[in-house]
């Protein structure tokens, strides 16, 4: 089954990783600007990194026939240092042109404090100048839920098209106020400290596949790409047909990222080729029994 | 050895963790019941799963509560 692995941090894997992806279906992976561990002191250091996701990774995903995008912002923690912001910022349209960059991410909310508000606002608005997607990280354990209200404070306050940005990491006390609002939201699978491949299913059939993106983020620290394929497995055990799986998994992200014209991958449909052949028998999960 | 405090830092969040997917799992089943409607009779794994709670709110017994889950489990 092709999937698109929607937030991917791909430098801090390894080409086994990609290989691995590749033959489990993988298609494409976006990949967001975030923190490397440490806080950078230089604009020059983003300006690198900005290069590295926009110009080399590409080359190294395209060995797999992995197609790679990426997204370009100061993440939340290091908008603590509103100097160095301010400077990225001024350099990020000239990364925003770049053929294979889908717009402004992640940027979003860590503590909540008043640099990083004042950040995420001047980020948004960028994304809304120059006509990008925006894709915002939400608070970690017992500060999403503030953070969260915080995030949906900010962008009521500005002139923001809703459908054009990705609210991420929600749980199952943040999706509900992000999806009312209209926004897109993503599901981001980790082993321990974001949600499960199970409970995102959950959350799946308890809102329906409207304007949900599942992902598994995958970065330096303890997580892992193939959360992703566990919850299509999960998606499938539980009956969902395989079409309802491309359309969560392949199709949902080209509904999303292809509001950006430079992600052309389109959605697909699974059709038996032969008229004797029940659909049923090629799209209903026969895993009971 | 570790601490008594060392020894909730260390594996805190992977049992918030489990805690959250008990959560979930007891989320699903509530569902599932309001979907299709309640089953005759509670199944018997969460018969298990509520004395197993249950058992985690009262004080150890000397075997200690792994232990005695174990018995539950295997009652």
């Amino acid at each position: 089954m092709q999937i698109i692995q929607p937030h991917y941090h791909a430098i801090a894997r390894t080409a086994q990783d990609y290989e691995r992806m590749a033959m489990s279906g993988v298609v494409a992976v976006a990949e967001p600007a975030f923190w490397a561990g440490f806080d950078r002191r230089y604009p020059e250091t983003f300006i690198d990194y900005f290069r590295q996701i926009s110009e080399f990774e590409p080359t190294r995903a395209a060995q797999y026939g992995i197609r790679h995008f990426c997204w370009v912002a100061v993440n939340p923690k290091e908008a603590e240092n509103p100097q160095l912001t301010q400077t990225v910022l001024e350099h990020m349209p000239e990364f925003l042109n770049h053929p294979n960059c889908l717009g402004v991410g992640e940027t979003g909310l860590h503590k909540s404090t008043p640099n990083e508000c004042n950040a995420l606002e001047a980020h948004v608005e960028i994304a809304m100048k120059h006509d990008q997607l925006v894709l915002i990280h939400t608070p970690h354990l017992a500060d999403k839920a503030h953070g969260t209200r915080r995030v949906l404070e900010i962008l009521a306050g500005l002139n923001v098209i809703p459908e054009r940005i990705w609210i991420d990491h929600v749980e199952e006390h943040t999706i509900g106020p992000c999806l009312d609002a209209g926004y897109w939201v993503g599901c981001t699978l980790y082993p321990i400290t974001k949600c499960s491949p199970r409970r995102a299913v959950d959350m799946v059939e308890k809102y329906g596949r409207e304007r949900i993106l599942i992902n598994s983020s995958a970065d330096w620290g303890p997580s892992d790409p193939f959360t992703l394929q566990e919850c299509v497995l999960e998606f499938r055990r539980r009956g969902h047909s395989l079409q309802e799986a491309v359309e969560l998994f392949h199709n949902n992200p080209c509904r999303f990222l292809g509001q950006n014209p430079k992600f052309d991958i389109q959605p697909i449909s699974i059709q038996p080729l032969s008229e004797g052949i029940s659909s049923d028998s090629l799209i209903t999960p026969s895993f009971a029994g | 050895m570790l601490s008594p405090q060392q020894i909730v830092d260390k594996d805190f969040l992977e049992h918030r963790h489990m805690l959250i997917e008990i959560a979930a799992y007891l989320d699903r089943f509530d569902a599932a019941v309001e979907r299709v409607g309640d089953p005759v009779e509670r199944p018997h794994g969460l018969y298990l799963i509520d004395q197993a709670l249950k058992k985690l709110r009262e004080p150890a017994s000397k075997n200690g509560r792994a232990f005695d889950l174990l018995e539950l489990f295997a009652s």
